[in-house]
């Protein structure tokens, strides 16, 4: 067991667990963060999006060992992004979730999208999604919402 | 049910001789982005004992351009690859694999050194790195020695790489980028084709995987390198099909080497597909990338 310092949703932690513990596990269980779900704890569906020094990841994967010093935002901290509020606002308008099990990773998947490319076009916002897997919708309203977010990203953007 | 953790010893160090004296003192694992190993933990596959966590060791990334070769550290991930402009040009096929394997977040975790160490014959880069003729270089503190990619997987799940070694790059010998597709058949330059069959585009794992690159002049086989996977017990380098290319017109070549081909693969039945549909597929794939080449047509992946 080994103490490790991380930046989760802005605010530093330490947390106290062995190196191959799952950061999953150390989000939900050790600083009460629900909101990142686990679905198949295998990579497969996504359920687990987080964001590790804004690059996406499956948090089911990662020990937390690898993540000593870096920044961890999850569902519920990366709403302060006004871009991904926006994002959020946009899957609640198009009506982008059923069950809500994929929803928190399938907005944390988008957020790394819109992010680095607002004007993403459906076919990047379904590549981008990939490895989310929503066993409700048949994900036309999950990348309408994203859709919507690009697109109000860009009239925002005022270019 | 979860891994007993207790069971587990981790060292993370940032300096790679520290890595290097532990893999010499034996008994220990490497541990690298995670994509793999994690999974087996979870399904509590994974053997307790000692791992040397690299994820840390900052020599071990980084794509190095020179005039004959690009070099990629072992932590290169597959987002890494997609990125690199000159790996876009000149390595199209790596790149594909890149995009291929798993999705985004698979593809920031996961290092071109775990998915060659980690020897899945499903794995999607080899072909890529075979077809390419990658040369690996192995590091342990009895030095540093390069090997043919071409030559490492010995067996299924076996490889040349010594317990006191760790792959610390590799390595893509620069030669003529792949030619656009021209009209009435490409007769000079070379040609890349890498095609995947899977359940779906992305987070599949191979049923089979193919890459083929081709050099022509006027027409005949100057060379070819083909590299596959899902169809051996290692990531095959499919030599005696590229014999039977090489040295030949390619249209007059095809069948022969799509018949090498067959007897070349080994497959077999598992979850995933059965060895019969594998070898079908194989051979199929192969004669449609071969054809397309002859006649001109862009070898896409049309999944």
């Amino acid at each position: 067991m080994i103490d490790i310092e991380l930046v989760v949703n802005g605010r530093s932690q330490r947390v106290h667990a062995h190196p191959l513990a799952r950061l999953l596990d150390v989000l939900r269980e050790q600083l009460g963060l629900c909101g990142t779900k686990e679905g198949c704890g295998e990579g497969e569906c996504g359920a687990c999006s987080v964001l590790i020094d804004d690059v996406l990841v499956n948090a089911c994967l990662v020990p937390v060992g690898q993540c000593e010093g870096s920044r961890v935002d999850t569902i519920e901290g990366i709403g302060a992004d006004p871009r991904v509020a926006a994002l959020q606002r946009a899957f609640v308008d198009v009506g982008g979730a059923q069950c809500g099990i994929c929803t928190p990773g399938m907005i944390v998947a988008a957020s790394a999208l819109v992010r680095t490319r607002p004007r993403a076009t459906p076919a990047e916002i379904r590549t981008a999604l990939a490895g989310n897997l929503c066993r409700c919708t048949g994900y036309v309203r999950i990348v309408d919402a994203v859709a919507q977010a690009c697109g109000a990203g860009e009239s925002e953007g005022g270019a | 049910m979860r891994a007993d953790l207790s069971r587990f010893e981790v060292v993370r160090p940032r300096a790679l001789d520290e890595v290097l004296v532990r893999l010499g003192e034996g008994g220990w694992s490497v541990l690298a982005g995670g994509t793999d190993l994690m999974v087996t933990l979870g399904a509590l596959a994974l053997p307790p004992g000692r791992y040397v966590d690299v994820w840390r060791v900052d020599a071990l990334r980084g794509i190095t351009v020179t005039d004959d070769a690009i070099t990629m550290g072992a932590l290169t991930t597959y987002a890494d690859v997609q990125r690199h402009p000159l790996l876009q040009v000149e390595f199209p096929m790596l790149v594909e694999a890149a995009r291929r394997s798993g999705a985004a977040a698979i593809q920031n975790r996961g290092t071109l050194g775990g998915n060659i160490a980690n020897a899945s014959p499903a794995a999607d880069s080899p072909p890529a790195l075979l077809a390419y003729g990658a040369v690996l270089e192995l590091h342990s503190r009895a030095g540093t020695r390069r090997l043919a990619y071409a030559d490492f997987h010995t067996g299924y799940k076996q490889t040349l790489r010594r317990g006191d070694e760790l792959i610390a790059r590799v390595i893509l010998p620069r030669r003529a980028a792949a030619a656009a597709p021209v009209a009435g058949g490409v007769r000079d330059g070379v040609v890349d084709a890498y095609r995947k069959i899977g359940t779906r585009k992305a987070q599949a794992i191979a049923k089979v995987g193919l890459a083929v690159r081709l050099e022509l002049q006027g027409g005949v086989v100057a060379d070819a390198a083909i590299g596959a996977a899902s169809v051996a017990p290692v990531p095959l380098f499919a030599r005696t099909t590229a014999a039977a290319l090489r040295g030949r017109p390619l249209a007059d070549a095809i069948e022969a080497a799509v018949a090498a081909f067959g007897d070349e693969v080994t497959p077999i039945d598992d979850v995933r597909s059965s060895a019969r549909y594998r070898r079908q597929v194989a051979v199929n794939v192969l004669r449609d990338v071969l054809a397309a080449v002859s006649a001109g047509r862009t070898p896409v992946d049309s999944l």
